[in-house]
């Protein structure tokens, strides 16, 4: 469903603020794998996640989604194979605009907008279902500005967008770090249910080594922009947090360094 | 003290009265241009100075066509387009050449002077009622009322509609948040200029209007439109906000700009019904356009204060020592 072959990036080329994000990235995901991302501060999990997005273009390499190479196409132009949820619950939303509102903008992504009206009575009636099925209480406040909601609760409006319609590729770029750990659990909880529940090929980034193990049938750690463990199936139901630092150790060859890392083991 | 008292004794009232309906027919022509400004600044989230040259391209169009024969309605039509195509030129700038919104405005808004020049040959082109048919005029100043109030109802109309489908959606959601709109497949640069397009075509509707209004139409009318495009909005969101609260919709705040704008010019007449000096009128809309602005930052600090707090505590404190006393 995703293959990224080969791929390099590298920021303020040729200045003293040069970075080398992205060196030879490669990673192929199956339709309906649930993948993981760990790795510390700079490493490149978000770089990786921007260059599936389309935020820039990469310097070198492909990425495919779906059989199709979307790297020659821009950001808005690959949105239609993607559902993305940030780390910061006001990026994915529109603060002055009505739930229902932001709920029919996704709900046209990667179709043509028209003329037509922008929120039609019958999905209205549809989102309200949806909502429900949060537990949330938002399904009555449909015609609320979303500005007016708690982080978390943003948090679920953007998981529901980004999935309102199937996306080929769920991105989820440390989109709980931002939360309250109580509220952060229960939207972790609410995407593993809608990606079970639609079987989507998803990619989620997090500080959070229990989570990373405890979600998905894959797990990546990445450092210096490279994949250096790729876990998966069986050795990956049993996984704990003890052998994930010491396959770190031996991967790269250095102890740990939690400072830099930022690694959360609780 | 006798200067104080003859001052007082020369106005009168009777001519403030008699000059209030021109305000009032300025105001609302105004209050159109006001909108062009509202969607730009307001919903695109863009600072766009186009506008002082658009307003003007209007009214230049507009007036060299009447002189050439054409009908008035044809003139206002491509008076819009002119607007469109202003607005175009700025969206362009900004988006594929990436100068920044209000040097992209700027540039646009100097160009037009010449460009205006150009249209009507020289700087000032009279077209006077008793000359042609148009279809208002300051010599008629209640019909001029009511024909630039039809027009004002079927423009915040059709803004109702067109920022309500999926369209105008995207330049709501493009203004309020570039990034989500990206991920969700809006391009970007699409929606400003079509916003940017949109905004000026109304600015210079609304110059076509103005210049039939006053008889002639001046490569300066223009000069500071922005100013009077912000005052017009800013009023009339303190103003609507004051009165409908939380009760307020898209709708409601679009009729307001238009109040604004008549506020604006009633606010206006009453500077020259007090003998204050022409000269002067740029600097007093500019106080007035500071002190709207600051209202909503002022107001919420006022509730969200610093010396609020350091004022509660004292207090707090202060009878707490009471009470361990």
């Amino acid at each position: 469903m995703l293959e990224i072959k080969n791929v390099y990036k590298t920021f303020n080329k040729g200045t003293v603020n040069e970075k080398r994000a992205l060196c030879g990235l490669s990673l192929t995901l199956n339709e309906g794998d649930f993948c993981t991302v760990i790795g510390g501060n700079g490493a490149g999990k978000s770089t990786m996640l921007n260059a599936i997005a389309g935020v820039w273009p990469v310097d070198s390499g492909a990425v495919i989604i779906d059989g199709k190479d979307v790297s020659k196409l821009p950001e808005h132009k690959r949105a239609s194979y993607l559902g993305r949820v940030f780390q910061d619950p006001m990026t994915g939303t529109v603060a002055n605009m009505e739930i229902a509102e932001n709920l029919a903008i996704a709900a046209r992504r990667g179709k043509r907008r028209g003329l037509s009206w922008g929120v039609k009575r019958e999905e209205k009636v549809k989102y309200r279902e949806m909502l429900k099925e949060f537990g949330l209480g938002l399904e009555d406040r449909m015609t609320s500005k979303v500005g007016l909601l708690s982080g978390g609760q943003r948090q679920a409006i953007t998981l529901l967008m980004a999935t309102i319609q199937k996306p080929k590729l769920l991105l989820l770029d440390e989109h709980t770090a931002a939360l309250d750990p109580k509220t952060a659990s229960k939207v972790l909880e609410l995407s593993d249910k809608i990606i079970a529940e639609n079987n989507l090929t998803a990619l989620m980034v997090t500080h959070n080594m229990k989570d990373a193990i405890a979600h998905g049938n894959r797990l990546i750690m990445m450092n210096d922009g490279k994949i250096i463990l790729n876990i998966s199936g069986e050795e990956k139901k049993k996984l704990t947090v003890d052998d994930l630092l010491k396959k770190f150790e031996q991967v790269s060859g250095s102890k740990i360094d939690n400072d830099r890392m930022l690694l959360s083991t609780d | 003290m006798d200067a104080i008292l003859s001052y007082f004794s020369s106005l009168n009232p009777m001519a403030f009265v008699a000059q209030l309906p021109g305000n009032i027919a300025q105001g609302i022509i105004w209050g159109l241009m006001a909108l062009g400004v509202f969607i730009t600044f307001k919903l695109l989230n863009f600072a766009d100075l186009t506008v002082d040259g658009s307003f003007a391209t209007g009214g230049a169009v507009t007036a060299i066509m009447l002189v050439n024969g054409f009908p008035v309605w044809i003139t206002i039509i491509f008076a819009l387009l002119a607007g469109l195509l202003a607005g175009l030129i700025t969206g362009l700038l900004h988006t594929l050449l990436g100068i920044p919104d209000i040097l992209s405005g700027i540039l646009t808004q100097i160009a037009l002077y010449s460009v205006n020049l150009n249209i009507m040959g020289k700087s000032n082109l009279p077209v006077s009622y008793r000359n042609y048919s148009l279809v208002l005029s300051g010599s008629n100043i209640n019909m001029a009322i009511i024909i630039s109030l039809a027009f004002a109802a079927i423009i915040v109309a059709a803004m109702y509609w067109y920022f309500g489908t999926e369209q105008g959606s995207t330049i709501r959601s493009t203004g309020s948040n570039p990034a989500m709109s990206k991920a969700q497949g809006i391009n970007i640069s699409f929606s400003k200029v079509v916003a940017l397009a949109l905004s000026n075509g109304l600015v210079a509707l609304s110059g076509s209007l103005f210049a039939q209004y006053q008889g002639f139409s001046d490569v300066n009318m223009g000069r500071g439109a922005i100013v009077i495009g912000l005052a017009a909005v800013i009023i009339g969101q303190v103003l609507g906000e004051a009165l409908f609260r939380r009760h307020i919709n898209f709708i409601i705040t679009l009729i307001f700009v238009i109040i604004g704008g008549i506020l604006y010019y009633i606010a206006m007449g009453i500077v020259l019904w007090l003998k204050m000096p022409t000269d002067d009128t740029k600097l007093f809309t500019a106080v007035i356009v500071a002190v709207f602005l600051a209202v909503p930052y002022l107001r919420n600090k006022s509730k969200n204060s610093f010396k609020k707090v350091a004022k509660q505590n004292a207090k707090g404190m202060s009878t707490e020592g009471e009470n361990n006393a």
